[in-house]
């Protein structure tokens, strides 16, 4: 089998005597959409944020494409093609639309080093910019300041963003999150047209969302991968049914 | 848009008015204004470089005053050494500031919030006492610079118009800059690590070069405010250095609006012209000027930019 473009080897990250991710290995091929579940807690912010290099693992190793990136800085994993979304939203709110997208391209588009010429009659990065805003059908909304932008508005600039530096490999950490019913069927329909292009790693909460989009799908509890496997077989896995089923058999006998 | 036209007026009347006053000082025999505004003019120039890093770069640096100091003290001290020609002072000045900058820059920018207002503080502090302790130099006293910079016929800065006039000119050059800066992409880069950091290093920026590329720039362009404060009050002394130097830089800003292109001038403009007139109603001034700046500071938010821009919009 080829070389997986994501392997995650034995990652361990502990806060103070909690381990958030015990011994977590997994592997994303080359154009696949690898889902990563699990109940509030388990982990899977603490996860993502080890692939893209906001928090450093205490043990294992992250690969992207055959090269070892587990102790590379962000924005150097950024250029060897790993793009993210935030799970809350991050982005410049004083700068419209397209700015915030045209200087994804631009990170990625020569040096930022120039001083003089004025960059937002940089033709070459404001159309890669309205390209990717295109992409998420907020076109008509480029030239708008992100801070008066509705919160569902807001998720799909994050995914136009971190199309705009054109990934090999985009993980997006829960992007149905605070999206009303048709704003995340927008979304599903919208990963469905990016995966054709783009390997992704998916967090999400929305269960319905990860079966209809996933290929593998990941289960996280307490930090540790209980199973992995594609849709059919995690729907029968009976650590997955107990671990999900579990937490609601406690809601009930509260209420 | 109307939104803009009340802000953009009174920033072309007071351009007007500063390009237009050699003029009035001239008809009117009031040769102090022409003084008064060659100093208000430098510090604007100092302002304008502050607000770069503080307005634009989101930098508080609280140690802006120490470039002031730089720059005046390589004019004294090539001067005192006999060395009187501006084409060497200017550069020097410039140069010992940019290095100054990019040291100072490069220890402070791995702190943030008020640990960087503290280091970049502290930082200031320490070259105050530095110069305090200069003795050939003046030490405590300062420096006289008994001749000012020779730019061998091409300007006489011991004209006081003609000197206004190159103070004026650093001015407009250096504003023309920054507008460039900030549009640039380095500018957007800038700009975009003030409002989310975060964000940028996850599309693929390294905070930390750009940020110290703009402190060096902004340093810079504020020891060329102190080769022009030495050769207008033809002294430098620490006291340039103070940290309350350093403030009354910030105050400018903050009172102008940070992140516009003109409000530090009109900060500098307006603070310096309260300073001047409330002293000279009493000796109490400062208990006047300091509620006038929060009422501005609190009611005004975007200083005075910001407040006529909301006049404009009714």
């Amino acid at each position: 089998m080829a070389e997986p473009l994501l392997r995650v080897e034995k990652l361990v990250r502990r806060f103070g005597g909690i381990i958030a991710t015990d011994n977590v290995s997994l592997d994303v091929a080359a154009g696949e959409l690898h889902a990563i579940i699990g109940p509030n807690g388990a982990g899977k912010t603490t996860l993502i944020s080890q692939l893209t290099g906001h928090l450093e693992p205490h043990s294992g190793s992250v690969s992207l494409g055959g090269r070892d990136i587990t102790y590379l800085p962000a924005y150097r994993r950024c250029a060897l093609g790993l793009a993210r979304s935030f799970q809350i939203t991050s982005l410049l709110l004083d700068f419209t639309a397209a700015d915030n997208v045209a200087l994804a391209a631009q990170a990625h588009a020569g040096t930022s080093f120039r001083f003089f010429a004025n960059a937002r009659k940089e033709k070459g990065l404001r159309d890669a910019a309205h390209a990717a805003l295109d992409r998420v059908g907020l076109a008509d909304r480029a030239d708008v300041l992100v801070s008066k932008l509705s919160h569902g508005e807001r998720r799909q600039i994050e995914l136009a963003v971190a199309l705009a530096s054109k990934p090999k490999l985009l993980l997006l950490d829960e992007p149905m999150a605070g999206l009303g019913v048709t704003e995340s069927q927008g979304m599903v329909k919208l990963l469905q047209e990016l995966r054709k292009e783009v390997s992704i790693v998916l967090v999400e909460h929305d269960m319905p969302a990860v079966f209809a989009l996933a290929d593998r799908i990941s289960v996280l509890v307490y930090g540790r991968v209980i199973a992995s496997g594609d849709p059919d077989a995690i729907r029968a896995n009976d650590d997955v049914k107990r671990a999900y089923l579990g937490d609601q058999h406690v809601v009930t006998h509260h209420g | 848009m109307k939104t803009f036209s009340v802000s953009k007026a009174v920033t072309a009347l007071m351009l007007a008015g500063l390009v237009l006053l050699p003029l009035y000082s001239y008809l009117s025999g009031n040769i102090f204004i022409l003084t008064l505004f060659t100093r208000i003019v430098i510090l604007a120039l100092a302002a304008a470089s502050l607000n770069l890093i503080m307005g634009f770069g989101g930098m508080m640096s609280f140690g802006h005053a120490a470039y002031l100091g730089i720059g005046g003290y390589a004019v004294g001290m090539l001067a005192q050494e006999g060395v009187g020609s501006g084409f060497i002072q200017f550069p020097v000045a410039l140069a010992a500031s940019a290095i100054y900058a990019l040291v100072i820059g490069a220890l402070s920018l791995r702190t943030r919030g008020v640990y960087f207002i503290m280091i970049t503080l502290a930082f200031a502090q320490m070259a105050y006492y530095v110069a305090s302790g200069l003795a050939r130099y003046g030490g405590d006293d300062g420096l006289t610079v008994y001749k000012r910079s020779d730019f061998s016929g091409l300007i006489n800065l011991s004209n006081r118009t003609q000197f206004y006039y190159l103070c004026l000119a650093c001015l407009f050059g250096v504003i023309f800059l920054i507008w460039r800066i900030v549009n640039s992409r380095f500018g957007l880069v800038v700009q975009g690590l003030r409002s989310n950091e975060q964000r940028m290093q996850a599309i693929g920026f390294p905070a930390k070069r750009y940020q110290l590329v703009c402190f060096v720039i902004s340093g810079t362009m504020c020891g060329l405010a102190g080769a022009l404060l030495a050769n207008n009050t033809d002294f430098v002394s620490p006291a340039v250095m103070y940290w309350t130097r350093s403030g009354d830089l910030m105050v400018m800003v903050i009172l102008g609006g940070m992140g516009t292109l003109f409000g530090p001038v009109m900060g500098a403009v307006v603070y310096l012209l309260l300073e001047e007139f409330l002293s000279q109603i009493t000796e109490y001034w400062a208990l006047i000027m300091g509620p006038l700046l929060l009422l501005i500071v609190l009611f005004g938010r975007g200083g005075i930019m910001g407040l006529l821009g909301r006049v404009g919009r009714g």
